[in-house]
């Protein structure tokens, strides 16, 4: 064998070396596969999806009403029969207000702060890209809101309403948009001096399509990042509110209540307090996993092939 | 000599400052020149001496807190100075394309490369997104990117610099603009790919028979690229000439300076590159008479005091020098 039977080691594939690969199908298939590749992020998706189902179907699974009491077992420890993970102390069945809470919390976690993300990315964007007077009034007014302590701000907007789920998703959406705001439009800072914007203007673009094509992608994860990283925390304010008596009433069950509850019976009956207690844990700690896959998904860079 | 067809780019007197009237600085005055369909125009000059700015004032992209002060820019008829921003927005990219500098950063790394030449066509022609993305798989082939129709669903960060900057280009030329700017194509680029680029910029131009505005600060560049040249030095356009005259024949001691930086492959060692002493004068507080006199080394009073125009020489030749000025010109 000569070396002229060799293969080629500078084959001349195309006019200059790239490093190619064959391409994707389409580009929605990748980003999920980049997400399902991410372990993390597909067992807490998973999971977020398991506690979403259970809890919608909570009517039917549910083998008590959330506000059933069996005043003969108050406080009832975990696997006792009848009653799989115990009963509260006033004789509630747990796994029953653990579901129907479930719906409350949920609503309360995912619900204000998508509505907020997109509000917030929409003003932000906005504010940041035009500049000006345009710039100052979103961004003053919003300033105004952010001020107030997050919590405080949200009992004095929640106190204004009548009390309920409602009331409470409307008070933590407001309170989170100044957030979301300061996020899109220091995002949509660091974008604009970009030379592709510079180029995309000199390829003839007006400012809305620069605006969707080449801010808004760029712009759009860190907002869905930090989304996923509030969904968690929203949980436990939406918590608060009820405690406060400004959320959910009594007897409705939401999980941050639950623990409030609970806490009297700490010593007799820890598992009131410990069941909803580690449900929130674990549901702020999938949204934050969802969330990483998420960023890694959107951000192209991070496509493996 | 044959006669040249009509110029489709006329500039008059383009005067770009940023600031404010009293504190700030005059990057681009008064330039004038025209540009003719399937001729290429070198703009060199070192930086800051106001070639991007000429570049950005044609296709009014200068951002605040600049702004084009004077002149005119006639394209078929029009002043693109004074049109509506909506219509200069099909002038960009639809008449005029341009290339840029750096294509590592002129790509959204957000979208796919096939989703932004397409952007670019949609801008401009009435065409679905599916016929839009079936041209940039066109125009992909045309500039030698190979599996074209795979790599449109690519992403920049997938592609080397010099296929960028083939993206770049056939976004620029995706509606066949009449003139196409080149904004130092091929300075972040290496040696071997800036020939492939120029290359094809030359054959496109050639093919669309458009004529092309080239910036750059490699004369190497300019002389295998350009038809005529124009040398700028602190905003102002000091030389204008054929590439043969200028390269042969220079008048402005600017130019000549430029020339002596160069090095060449056959260069002797023994005499080694003139650097130009000192550097470009600050824009904010321009010299009074000539802006070359503080670096000059033929610089005579009358330098200090007198500030030069640009004055033909001949018909292909123009110096702004008034000591060249003075001199007879010769045959």
């Amino acid at each position: 064998m000569t070396a002229r039977d060799l293969p080629s080691l500078t084959k001349p594939a195309g006019p200059e070396l790239s490093l190619h690969v064959p391409a994707p199908p389409a580009q929605r298939a990748w980003r999920l596969k980049s997400f399902v590749r991410d372990r993390g992020a597909l067992v807490a998706a998973l999971f977020l999806v398991t506690v979403a189902a259970v809890v919608v179907l909570a009517p039917v699974l549910s083998p008590y009403t959330s506000d059933e009491a069996d005043n003969l077992a108050r406080n009832a420890p975990m696997g006792t029969a009848g009653h799989f993970l115990g009963t509260d102390q006033q004789g509630r069945d747990m796994l029953a207000r653990l579901l129907f809470g479930g719906r409350v919390s949920l609503i309360v976690g995912v619900v204000p702060t998508i509505v907020a993300g997109m509000i917030g990315l929409a003003l932000g964007m906005l504010a940041g890209f035009f500049r000006g007077l345009a710039d100052q009034i979103i961004m003053r007014c919003l300033d105004v809101i952010f001020a107030f302590p997050m919590v405080l701000l949200a009992i004095a907007i929640a106190g204004a309403m009548r009390p309920g789920v409602l009331t409470e998703v409307i008070a933590i959406t407001i309170v989170l948009i100044p957030y979301f705001a300061r996020l899109a439009r220091t995002a949509t800072d660091s974008v604009l001096p970009m030379p592709f914007i510079e180029a995309a203007r000199a390829a003839g673009g007006s400012s809305f399509t620069i605006l969707m094509r080449y801010v808004l992608p760029n712009v759009f994860s860190p907002v869905v990042v930090y989304a996923t990283t509030l969904m968690g925390l929203m949980i436990v304010v939406g918590s608060g509110l009820s405690f406060l008596g400004l959320g959910v009433q009594p007897p409705t069950a939401d999980w941050g209540a639950m623990v409030a509850e609970g806490r009297v019976v700490l010593r007799k009956a820890p598992h009131v307090t410990v069941l909803p207690g580690l449900l929130i844990l674990i549901v702020s700690l999938a949204f934050n996993f969802i969330g990483d896959g998420i960023r890694d998904a959107l951000d192209p860079r991070t496509i493996r092939r | 000599m044959s006669v040249l067809p009509a110029p489709c780019l006329i500039v008059e007197n383009l005067t770009t400052r940023f600031g404010s009237d009293r504190a700030g600085a005059t990057v681009v005055e008064g330039v004038t020149f025209d540009l003719t369909p399937g001729r290429t125009m070198a703009l060199v000059g070192e930086s800051g001496s106001g070639k991007s700015a000429t570049a950005l004032s044609l296709m009014r992209l200068i951002e605040a807190p600049g702004r084009i002060i004077a002149g005119k820019v006639l394209l078929g008829g029009r002043d693109l100075l004074t049109i509506p921003e909506r219509e200069m927005e099909d002038v960009r990219g639809g008449q005029i394309g341009m290339v840029f500098q750096d294509p590592l950063t002129s790509l959204n790394p957000a979208l796919t490369i096939g989703r932004q030449i397409a952007e670019t066509i949609l801008a401009h022609r009435d065409v679905s997104y599916a016929e839009a993305e079936r041209r940039a798989i066109d125009l992909l082939l045309r500039v030698g990117v190979t599996d074209a129709a795979e790599r449109v669903h690519d992403y920049p960060h997938h592609f080397s610099g010099g296929m960028r900057q083939r993206v770049l280009i056939a976004a620029a030329i995706s509606c066949s603009p009449s003139i196409l700017i080149a904004d130092e194509p091929t300075t972040a680029l290496d040696v071997t790919v800036q020939a492939k680029i120029l290359r094809l910029l030359h054959d496109l131009q050639q093919e669309m028979h458009a004529s092309m505005l080239l910036i750059t600060h490699d004369l190497g560049v300019v002389a295998a690229m350009a038809d005529t040249v124009m040398v700028m030095y602190a905003g102002r356009i000091v030389e204008r000439a054929d590439v043969d005259t200028l390269f042969h024949a220079p008048r402005h001691p600017y130019t000549k300076a430029l020339l002596a930086c160069v090095a060449g492959i056959e260069d002797d060692r023994s005499s080694p590159l003139e650097p130009i002493t000192g550097t470009a004068p600050d824009l904010t507080d321009p010299p009074k008479g000539c802006r070359f006199a503080p670096r000059c080394p033929m610089v005579q009073d009358v330098c200090l005091r007198t500030d030069p125009v640009l004055r033909a020489l001949s018909k292909d030749h123009a110096v702004a020098c008034v000591l060249v000025n003075k001199e007879p010109v010769d045959a």
